[in-house]
């Protein structure tokens, strides 16, 4: 069934330029071609966390010990804001728009994506809006620094930056809505026509499912702040009292966007467990169509749940009650999904390589933090927890060893087949073992800070919180050290890893579970230029 | 070099154990000192176990196929790939179970939210950067800002070691009497800010332009702290907020005593040129640090710098009328009195901390109300 997908030269061709990539430089800059804009999107996303995670160093190291030792509060401010801004839309959904330009074209059987001139765009958008707003570091009252949410009336306070990081957000904000018509577009039309929706591999699902969700906020996100613009240079009054606004519209419309917004981070996470668990247990995916429908209820719930944000900005007590039921419900789907990684492994015959023992690591990690999710989720329990640093466990739990171990877990698995090379197994595991025990090292002891009542995003902290935040702070420092592990990785590998040969399903009867691995490593420049005949499919 | 050694030393004493002198801290939410906190911790707890308990059977089960289902022992995969029945328990158990916990915290939820029948009500203003408290009808109203060690411990960037209750610590706290339903009104001057003491198990945003409501009864007399929780710009975490219970009696008697002082004229006699400087100084640590900063330098882009200014250095008439009137983006310091506002002007003009050398001194006969709020 392989043998159909990478053939070169084709009978029915009548333009004879569009064979290989262009030569020089160039053909970074203006490509077309699926699998170059993955590795584009992939690297900038790589070199985003590592400037976002510069950030989080200057933070951690003025956390380390009480008093103020390196920075002003007005640039920790900005720190905390800048490093949410970069690492959410800079370096995580970047991240995952790059393994779906890869992936999806190659998992579907198709020969690009749907629309090659626009997956362009949608890269060199997202270049310049984080460039512009990297830029307003250096403006004339230093870069936002009233949150990453933006909130008014303090965010109307920031400086010369407040347009410029806007504009930037509406640049990503474009760049997220391009780069998710494209992903809709190829796999609702470009999918072979052996594969119909319900034999669809679940990374390609859950980025289905993201798609719509980011079609319909960002232009909520967009509006938003376009409202913040307006009020401050054009004398509305939105989110002012004095004009007969009210600031906390601002966060209605913030979280609605912001919510869906933290799934977009966490369903392609998903997706990515779903495909890597099955390979290593030498076993199907369990509950496939279950795994599906969670992944369409999650979506579903996340538009109806996010006040569960505000508890505490004073809603009327019907409301407080409708979002703390609507957002215990999240618990149900995404219990399902825990439970049927867990049955994935259960009678396996697992092996434990570096792509298995990040995604084994991201189940239990993000079910701690989705632990902590339910518990905010009680709302008069948030009236405790609500911007502590419990919260920033929380939510750092199921975005870092999540979001980010699963991109890592992704990295490993999928390099072989991008690069043709065998990474370093052993530096691998190190990467993994480092990165896991510090990851914990750094945000375990939050919760204790948090529920013994330290707020966050404050720069200095009374002396009882001491001793955590400076384990918190090593553990940060041993983390953020240990993914230089992974940059060697990435670049020993382009260059050659380990020299071992590598085959075209690379981990062991894994073209059983996707059509990638039937694809030659790495795969032609370009592939599946006539559908294949046949779908691998574990699930029926 | 400092820094270093202080960041090696930490390293060592992070290593050794922890054997901190200060090893109050705490892992677990405060109970606290109401009846509301009680219920919100037993809820906490109650989650936490639920949590723990399904954590240790799904991870049970995880390890335990890790252990025993790996490839390296031999084991064969096995092919199933669903199983309806399994399925639909492991949907009906968590409903159930939050089904379960709803309930609890629906009358939680509901007995926080019942601000009726209150004794009395106290207004909270937040404002960049500090409280404003107003005992509605006793006309007791006054500000609670950082206390002065604190935050000159953190201006300057000295060791908070030693400092008493470092950054919750304030000058004037609010006091309360127990076993008195208390209703609070919360609203901000500016930006938005969030009043929260654990103790007393929840915290309220105060919204620009808008009203929130809470309350509390405190069962015991004490201390107890807390902080801003909303970001609210540049010294968001330098406003803390401190409660003191006390029994009625001694309530009564500190409203007495407190409208007394309230209502006190200043003093507006001479002082002498290191009591004005020494007064002023106090009176800008609790005023202007923030904004113009501990050196005068300012923060660029955002507050101007009063060391080398024109406004500062030159005549003192329209001096004293810009501090009284204040402008769109400096507050009017109309509400500060006729004696501080010549100390602090004299020490505006002439601390050498903040590069200014007029070499005058202002006495507090001297301010002529140029603007007058009367």
């Amino acid at each position: 069934m392989s043998a159909v997908t990478a053939e070169h030269g084709h009978d029915d061709h009548h333009d004879d330029h569009a064979h290989g990539p262009a030569k020089g430089w160039l053909r970074w800059i203006i490509t077309t071609n699926h699998k170059d804009i993955g590795t584009l999107y992939l690297l900038f996303a790589l070199a985003m966390f590592f400037v976002g995670g510069a950030m989080a160093m200057i933070i951690r190291a003025e956390l380390f010990e009480p008093g103020m030792q390196f920075v002003d509060p007005k640039f920790f401010n900005s720190m905390t804001t800048m490093h949410a801004l970069v690492m959410v839309f800079g370096a995580v959904m970047p991240a995952f728009v790059g393994l779906a330009n890869w992936m999806i074209p190659m998992m579907i059987g198709a020969p690009d994506m749907a629309l090659p001139r626009m997956n362009n765009m949608s890269f060199w958008l997202l270049v310049s809006g984080v460039l512009l707003l990297a830029s307003t570091l250096f403006m004339e009252g230093g870069a936002p620094a009233g949150g990453w949410t933006l909130y008014p009336p303090l965010v109307l306070q920031t400086g010369k930056a407040l347009p410029f990081a806007i504009f930037s957000v509406h640049l990503l904000g474009i760049s997220s809505i391009l780069g998710a018509i494209n992903i809709v577009a190829t796999i609702l039309n470009m999918r072979a026509p052996a594969m119909p929706l319900m034999k669809m591999p679940m990374f390609v699902w859950t980025w289905l499912i993201t798609g719509f969700l980011l079609i319909a906020i960002m232009p909520v996100f967009a509006g938003a702040v376009t409202m913040l613009l307006t009020d401050k240079f054009f004398h509305t009054s939105f989110f002012d009292a004095a004009g007969g606004g009210d600031p906390v519209l601002y966060q209605h419309i913030f979280w609605f966007f912001g919510h869906p917004e933290v799934y977009v981070m966490i369903l392609p996470t998903f997706g990515v467990a779903s495909t890597i668990i099955p390979v290593f247990a030498r076993k199907p995916l369990f509950g496939y169509s279950s795994m599906v429908y969670a992944t369409a209820s999650i979506a579903f719930l996340s538009f109806i749940v996010w006040a569960h944000h505000m508890f505490t900005v004073g809603m009327p007590i019907s409301g407080e009650l409708y979002f703390m039921y609507a957002t215990m419900l999240i618990a149900i789907p995404t219990g399902v999904k825990v439970f049927n990684w867990t049955a994935t492994m259960w009678k396996g015959a697992m092996t434990f390589e570096t792509p298995m023992l990040f995604s084994i690591s991201f189940v239990v990690l993000f079910t701690l933090g989705g632990f902590t999710g339910l518990m905010m989720a009680v709302a008069p329990v948030d009236f405790q927890y609500h911007d502590t640093y419990f919260i920033v466990a929380h939510f750092h739990y199921t975005l870092v060893p999540a979001s980010v171990f699963i991109l890592m877990a992704a990295g490993y698995y999928w390099m072989p087949k991008w690069t043709g090379h065998m990474y370093n197994e052993k530096i691998g595991q190190l990467h993994f073992w480092l990165s896991a025990i510090s990851v914990n090292i750094l945000f375990f002891p939050q919760h204790f800070l948090g529920l013994a009542g330290m707020p966050r995003r404050i720069p200095d902290y009374a002396i009882q919180f001491a001793d955590w935040n400076m384990i918190s702070s090593i553990g940060g420092f041993i983390f953020g050290a240990s993914q230089l592990l992974f940059l060697w990785i990435v670049v020993d590998t382009i260059k050659g890893g380990t020299g071992e040969k590598v085959s075209n399903e690379v981990w062991e009867d894994a073209h059983k579970h996707g059509l990638e691995w039937t694809l030659p490593s790495p795969p032609p420049y370009h592939t599946f230029s006539t559908p294949p005949a046949v779908i691998p499919c574990d699930h029926d | 070099m400092k820094k270093i050694k202080q960041l090696f030393a930490g390293v060592s004493f992070a290593a050794l154990g922890l054997q901190s002198a200060h090893a109050d801290y705490a892992l677990n939410l405060m109970e606290g000192v109401t009846k509301v906190s009680h219920d919100i911790f037993d809820l906490h707890m109650l989650i936490l176990w639920v949590c723990v308990f399904i954590g240790i059977a799904v991870f049970g089960t995880m390890f335990y196929s890790m252990y025993y289902h790996r490839k390296s022992k031999g084991h064969k995969a096995a092919n199933f790939h669903e199983n309806t029945t399994v399925e639909i328990i492991w949907t009906i158990i968590p409903t159930i179970i939050l089904v379960a916990m709803a309930i609890p915290a629906t009358k939680t939820m509901m007995e926080l939210d019942n601000v009726q029948n209150s004794d009395m009500s106290i207004k909270v203003t937040g404002k960049q950067w500090y409280w404003d408290y107003e005992y509605l009808g006793t006309g007791v109203h006054y500000e609670s800002h950082l206390d002065a060690m604190s935050e000159k411990t953190h201006r300057d960037g000295s060791d908070p070691h030693g400092v008493p209750h470092y950054l919750l610590n304030v000058d004037k706290p609010l006091v309360v009497p127990v076993g008195k339903k208390i209703r609070f009104v919360f609203t901000s001057a500016d930006v938005i800010h969030s009043w929260w003491v654990p103790d007393l198990g929840w915290k309220k945003d105060a919204n620009p332009g808008f009203i929130n409501e809470a309350w509390t009864q405190v069962d015991k007399p004490g201390t107890y702290r807390g902080q801003c929780t909303e970001l609210c710009g540049r010294d968001h975490g330098f406003m803390p907020i401190v409660v003191i219970a006390m029994e009625q009696g001694d309530y009564d008697k500190w409203v007495e005593t407190t409208l007394a002082k309230q209502n006190e004229k200043p003093d507006l006699s001479d002082l002498s040129r290191e009591q004005l400087m020494a007064n002023g100084a106090a009176v800008y640590l609790k005023n202007c640090v923030s904004c113009h900063q501990i050196d005068g330098a300012g923060a660029p882009g955002d507050y101007p710098a009063l060391r080398g200014s024109a406004k500062v250095n030159a005549g003192i008439d329209p001096l004293i009328g810009f501090l009284q009137a204040g402008t769109s983006k400096m507050p009017s310091f109309a509400k500060l009195k006729d004696n501080e506002l010549a100390a602090v002007i004299t020490y505006i003009r002439n601390a050498p901390e903040l590069g200014n050398k007029v070499g005058d001194e202002i006495q507090p006969k001297a301010i002529t109300p140029v603007y007058d709020d009367e």
